[in-house]
């Protein structure tokens, strides 16, 4: 087998495996835009909070303690425990939760029927907000996460590739996990959505609003619950990027990332999310790989955008999308 | 009291049309004129035009260029510092390669270039509508960002990758350059900027721009009674684009002087003159000029009462700012949807009765 071919595929397996950590991202802003019709620019944002939190609490870290220190002339750092990684993610969770009910009660619950773009940059005011908060409650140094998640090459995967082809693939059991628990997750997700109660009403809250509120279901109590979900979809995107790249601002631009995965995939549609986080993924680590060196690398940074822009020419409302329907 | 057409009589179709018809609003809009003009070039210095009036002049146009976007056609786009980052590498290709040339021209073609290069973004917009298009304007954000950190020739093979401003003159008094006196500097951008709001401000009010408004108001009913989208949405990204080149132009060879484009022009940016025109106002001229005050302001003052005053460490007020800076506009939108002009319209009606209930 030609090299360049084997590479390829070495290529091509990153590619899927980093797609699926942008689908992550996506399937949060699905849910919310579903749901509400909000496009929650935050959810970057939030899965740096939720990562941060969650190294926290697990070091026993005061929140404020900058702040409190530079009012008061103290000098507390840490509660001097530490507490382990299960607990702390449900600790964050019930974070998040809180979060998600601020949300829907400061914010969002006075601008209901105000024009998308309105409630788009509300999100991005949010964004600020939480970033300022996160900052300001646990400090903005970088921080490792570490969850106990495996991490490093696979070995078995290097050896039974040198065996067939003669060159060990590079694949990081970090992302064999991340593909895992993102299955996982989206089958939750699925699962919620069309076994229970409370997952029916959120799909009928998607469907119209009114027709939702004239059968008895709580808009604000579903709004609630979907900031929650997905605020929990953060905090896996978050456990998943901190442990990669370390908790740091830059995570919070994964939201970036995300935006042409769900250009491509459709705002609405949950399959559409993760088959266009695999296309953004591959397709630009093949571009990167291929056509990268010849006009001076770092094509990543656009090219995702470029593919969704031009394949949007052509299908407007995405892969997966509903019809875009109009009428005067 | 205050605003009242009462006594102002019209004679000519020419006093009925103009741009401020009430006689208050019209003495007001010459009274800023001559402070502008007259008193502050002479009261000027290094910190104020450096801090706060140089940003604010070169924002304040950003704002209008992108209030005509997205307040007047509806067409959102977060490709803001892309298209300032044209203008001002434009510019600087045109000022180290014909050095004799008056600056004025050089900000006009920079402005020029960049409204062709909008045009080109502006394409998909016949096909692709709201958040699509949002998302897909990001396109050029990160492209053009990208084209010139990689790409040597933009920035004339420079070692650092930076671009640099030359020193450079118009009519014999030196504006760009560290050795620029504020005042030049303050006067040429304040040129620009009263120059783009009175063309903003009459293309909004004439026929093309009222082609703007029926398209952003329904595409499809507009295109129905005749206002033809492809021209309406492509003129409307062209004039845009024109204006925030010249902004991107301005901010580069008078205002940084030195510009690495992935932080000058990066997508911060974008979002930044995106709050003005919302916090100012969708579709409102002045709105801009509130807005980007708003926005220049804030950061200024938080730090003068934060860091100056308190004495809290820098980057806890830093980090403040974010926060506040959050918080408002979240409050603004709960509060004011429609942002600062609305607020001034809402008071020059209540003055307008003032002091009397109805």
């Amino acid at each position: 087998m030609p090299e360049q071919l084997v590479f390829a595929m070495e290529v091509v397996l990153n590619g899927l495996m980093a797609g699926v950590l942008y689908a992550l991202v996506a399937l949060g802003f699905v849910l919310i835009y579903k749901a509400s019709g909000i496009f929650n620019y935050a959810q970057g944002v939030m899965a740096l909070f939720a990562a941060m939190t969650l190294v926290g609490i697990m070091q026993g870290q005061v929140p404020f303690a900058h702040l409190i220190n530079a009012t008061f002339g103290l000098h507390v750092t840490h509660f001097g425990w530490q507490i382990p990684g299960f607990i702390a993610i449900l600790l964050t969770m019930a974070v998040m939760v809180l979060l998600a009910w601020l949300v829907q009660t400061f914010i969002m619950r006075h601008l209901i029927g105000q024009e998308p773009i309105i409630l788009f940059m509300a999100t991005i005011g949010l964004a600020y907000f939480l970033e300022g908060v996160a900052d300001l409650m646990w400090g903005s140094e970088i921080k490792t996460l570490d969850v106990g998640l495996p991490q490093g090459i696979n070995l078995w995967i290097d050896e039974r590739t040198f065996n067939i082809f003669g060159y060990g693939f590079f694949i990081d059991n970090l992302d064999i996990v991340a593909t895992i628990i993102a299955a996982l997750l989206v089958a939750a997700l699925v699962a919620f959505s069309q076994y229970t109660k409370q997952g029916r009403a959120m799909r009928a809250v998607a469907d119209d609003h009114q027709a939702a509120l004239s059968v008895g279901i709580s808009l604000n109590f579903i709004w609630v619950l979907v900031w929650s979900v997905a605020g929990f979809v953060a905090l896996v995107a978050g456990i998943m990027w901190g442990t990669k790249s370390g908790v740091q601002f830059s995570l919070s631009l994964i939201a970036l990332k995300a935006l042409p995965v769900l250009m491509l995939g459709g705002f609405t549609s949950i399959p559409g999310a993760i088959v266009g986080g695999l296309i953004i993924g591959v397709g630009e680590k093949l571009f990167e790989f291929a056509i990268g060196p010849l006009v001076g690398g770092a094509t990543e940074n656009w090219f995702a955008y470029v593919l969704a822009l031009i394949f949007l020419v052509f299908r407007p409302q995405g892969l997966f999308g509903e019809k875009i329907i109009e009428r005067v | 009291m205050f605003y009242r057409e009462a006594g102002d009589f019209k004679t000519s179709y020419v006093d009925d049309s103009q741009t401020f018809p009430i006689k208050f609003d019209r003495y007001r809009y010459y009274v800023v004129l001559v402070v502008a003009f007259g008193i502050i070039p002479f009261i000027i210095n290094d910190y104020w035009a450096n801090a706060i009036l140089l940003p604010f002049l070169i924002y304040a146009i950003a704002a209008i260029g992108l209030n005509v976007l997205v307040g007047y056609c509806g067409q959102v786009s977060l490709g803001t510092g892309g298209f300032m980052a044209v203008g001002a590498y434009a510019c600087y290709k045109l000022m180290t390669a014909f050095p004799e040339v008056s600056m004025f021209i050089h900000v006009i073609l920079a402005g020029g270039i960049t409204a062709a290069v909008g045009v080109l973004f502006g394409l998909p917009s016949l096909r692709i509508k709201g958040f699509y298009l949002a998302v897909a304007t990001l396109a050029a954000q990160f492209f053009l960002v990208w084209l010139f950190n990689r790409v040597p020739w933009f920035y004339n093979y420079s070692a650092s990758g930076q671009i640099n401003a030359p020193e450079r003159d118009t009519f014999g008094i030196l504006i760009t350059g560290p050795n620029a006196s504020a005042w030049a500097t303050y006067m040429f951008c304040l040129i620009f900027l009263t120059l783009s709001a009175i063309i903003a401000r009459n293309l909004t009010r004439g026929t093309i721009g009222r082609s703007w408004m029926a398209i952003r108001d329904m595409d499809i009913a507009a295109e129905i009674i005749g206002v033809n989208p492809l021209k309406a949405k492509l003129s409307a990204f062209a004039v845009s684009s024109f204006f925030v080149g010249i902004s991107g132009a301005l901010f580069f060879a008078l205002y940084l002087g030195a510009v690495e484009v992935g932080e000058a022009f990066g997508i911060q940016k974008s979002f930044l003159v995106l709050f003005m025109v919302i916090i100012g106002g969708l579709g409102s001229i002045f709105g801009s000029f509130a807005g980007a005050a708003f926005l220049v302001l804030l950061p200024v003052v938080l730090k003068v009462v934060g860091a100056d005053m308190l004495g809290w460490p820098t980057d806890i007020v830093a980090h403040l700012n974010l926060v506040i800076v959050g918080a408002l506009i979240i409050i603004f939108l709960v509060l004011e949807p429609h942002g600062l002009a609305q607020l001034w319209r809402v008071a020059k009606e209540k003055l307008r009765l003032w002091p009397f209930p109805h």
